[in-house]
Order: structure tokens, then C-alpha cells, then sequence
């Protein structure tokens, strides 16, 4: 047991903790420093540049897109059902038809405006 | 992923400081004796902060308040594995005779135990690479048995029998060494 003692000790001896050069201490500060310069820089510098880009347009484009068309296909689908529950029978009710529709498709707008 | 904001990422730089200047030794000390020479261990734990910091958001938030040491020492570990697995050797020299016992302790020290230092050296150089780095982890850094644990992803208990079998080894190679 003694011996084990003994060799622990001297483990801690023949182990003691090695002291980094201190330029390594000032090298690894500055190289984490320019790296966190850079990723501000590069991140400023993609968000502008992706805003001058077209390509970029292409995505929230998109959403627009398919957001106004689900709204457009809701609308017609409400008109199509009301106009099933009540048969139009003159020239008159079906022109005031086409004036709920054409509402119902501004108030559709109006909303998919107010949510984005 | 949510990127940290301004005022968060600054803060996250702060504590990554933190974390830098109370483990920089650990990391250096931890490369030294698992490369064998100054020059692989100051890269090794410049590529172990590196890598730390770009993982270190999500170390922080897994940690759930644990000592974020045995994580860099698991990087350390990790990247050093590779650098043998890269240069497939091992260290071509044995440890700087120089450095760690030179600047731990005082000349007639040296001359009274210096052969007795070597021998345990050797030993440890001899020993698998599992049960070196946990006496490494041991008695060059101090970390407990459950520091090791998790540096190594073992649990408690195997690290414990690790250890043990690590020093009873070492006691026979150091014992044989005598008889030479």
C-alpha cells in the first residue's frame, strides 16, 4: 500500500501541470477576436447583399405567392358554397353575386396584407 | 437554430473568455503530455479552443450548469486522436525532458528523484492510451473520477477501475525498470 502511496506521489510529480507559453495565451485571444470580427462582418455583409440580390427575392416571393393564391382558392370556395345554398334566378342577383365575390376577394387581400 | 443576438453574443463571448483563462492550462498540459512536445501541444490547444467556441452556445445549454471542463478536455482528446490517427504514429519522441519537470521543481530535486521521475515517465508511455490519459487527467490536471468520466464518456464506475488498473500497471513496469 505504502508503495502505491509512493508511486501516486510521484505521479503528481512526474505529471505537474505544464505552464502554455504566454505569447500562445495572446495569439489564441486574437485569433478568436478576428474570428468574431469576421463572422459580425460576414453576417452585416450577407444580409445586405442577399437583399441586393434578386436570387434572394425569390423565397418571400414565393410565400406571397402561394399565401395569395390559398386565400384566392378560400374565397371561391366560400362563393361556390353560398351560391349552392341559394340558386341565383335573375340577371340582377347574379350581378350582386359577383359583387360579394369581388368583396369577399378585397376583404381576403386586405388580410393577408395585415398579417405580413 | 437561433443565432444569439447582439448584447447575448457578447455575453457568450465574455463567458467563453471565462472559460479560456481558467482552463488554458488544463488544455495545454493535457496536449503536452499526450503529443510529447511543446510545438503539437500548442496547436493541438489552439484547435481545441477553436473548436470550442464554435460549439459552445450549445455546450453551455447542454451542460445544465455542470463544469464545462471534462467538454474541452473530450475535444482536446478527440483532436489529438486524429493528429495520431493523421500522422499514424505516436509521439516520435518521448515527453521534452526539459519542460514539465524542470519547471516544477528545484535542482537537487531533480538530481535525488530525476530517475525515479523517469521511470514513472516511461511507464506511463507504456501504458494503452486509454489508462495513460486517465492518469494524465489525474494527477496533471486533477480532475476527480467523474471529470474523467465524462472527458472519456465512461461512466463513473468504469473510470474508477480504470484508474486503479492504470496505477497497478504502471507499479509493475516501474517495478521492472528497478530490477534493469
Amino acid at each position: 500500500m505504502g508503495e502505491a502511496i509512493n508511486l501516486e506521489l510521484l505521479l503528481h510529480r512526474a505529471l505537474a501541470p505544464v505552464e502554455p507559453p504566454e505569447r500562445l495565451a495572446s495569439q489564441l485571444a486574437a485569433t478568436l477576436q478576428s474570428i468574431t470580427d469576421m463572422a459580425a462582418e460576414e453576417l452585416e455583409g450577407w444580409e445586405l447583399a442577399s437583399m441586393r440580390d434578386p436570387r434572394n427575392w425569390v423565397r418571400p416571393a414565393a410565400a406571397l405567392v402561394v399565401g395569395t393564391a390559398a386565400g384566392g382558392a378560400l374565397v371561391l370556395l366560400r362563393a361556390r358554397q353560398r351560391h349552392r345554398d341559394r340558386p341565383a334566378s335573375s340577371i340582377g342577383e347574379l350581378r350582386d353575386r359577383a359583387a360579394e365575390t369581388a368583396q369577399d376577394f378585397a376583404d381576403e387581400a386586405r388580410r393577408l396584407l395585415d398579417s405580413r | 437554430m437561433i443565432e444569439p443576438t447582439g448584447s447575448a453574443k457578447a455575453q457568450l463571448d465574455a463567458k467563453f473568455s471565462e472559460l479560456y483563462k481558467a482552463h488554458l492550462r488544463d488544455v495545454y498540459s493535457y496536449s503536452f503530455y499526450r503529443v510529447g512536445n511543446h510545438h503539437d501541444a500548442e496547436d493541438l490547444t489552439e484547435q481545441t479552443f477553436l473548436q470550442a467556441y464554435r460549439h459552445f452556445e450549445r455546450a453551455l445549454r447542454e451542460s445544465d450548469g455542470r463544469p464545462l471542463r471534462p467538454w474541452l478536455i473530450r475535444i482536446a482528446h478527440n483532436l489529438a486522436a486524429n493528429l495520431y490517427r493523421d500522422r499514424a504514429r505516436r509521439p516520435q519522441s518521448p515527453l521534452d525532458e526539459s519542460a514539465p519537470i524542470a519547471a516544477a521543481h528545484t535542482t537537487e530535486e531533480l538530481v535525488a528523484g530525476r530517475d525515479e521521475l523517469k521511470r514513472v515517465l516511461e511507464g506511463v508511455e507504456l501504458l494503452p492510451d486509454d489508462r495513460r490519459e486517465a492518469l494524465i487527467m489525474r494527477f496533471a490536471l486533477g480532475m476527480d473520477n467523474r471529470e474523467i468520466a465524462r472527458a472519456l464518456g465512461r461512466t463513473d464506475g468504469a473510470t474508477k477501475v480504470l484508474i486503479h488498473r492504470a496505477i497497478k500497471q504502471l507499479e509493475s513496469l516501474v517495478a521492472m525498470g528497478e530490477a534493469d
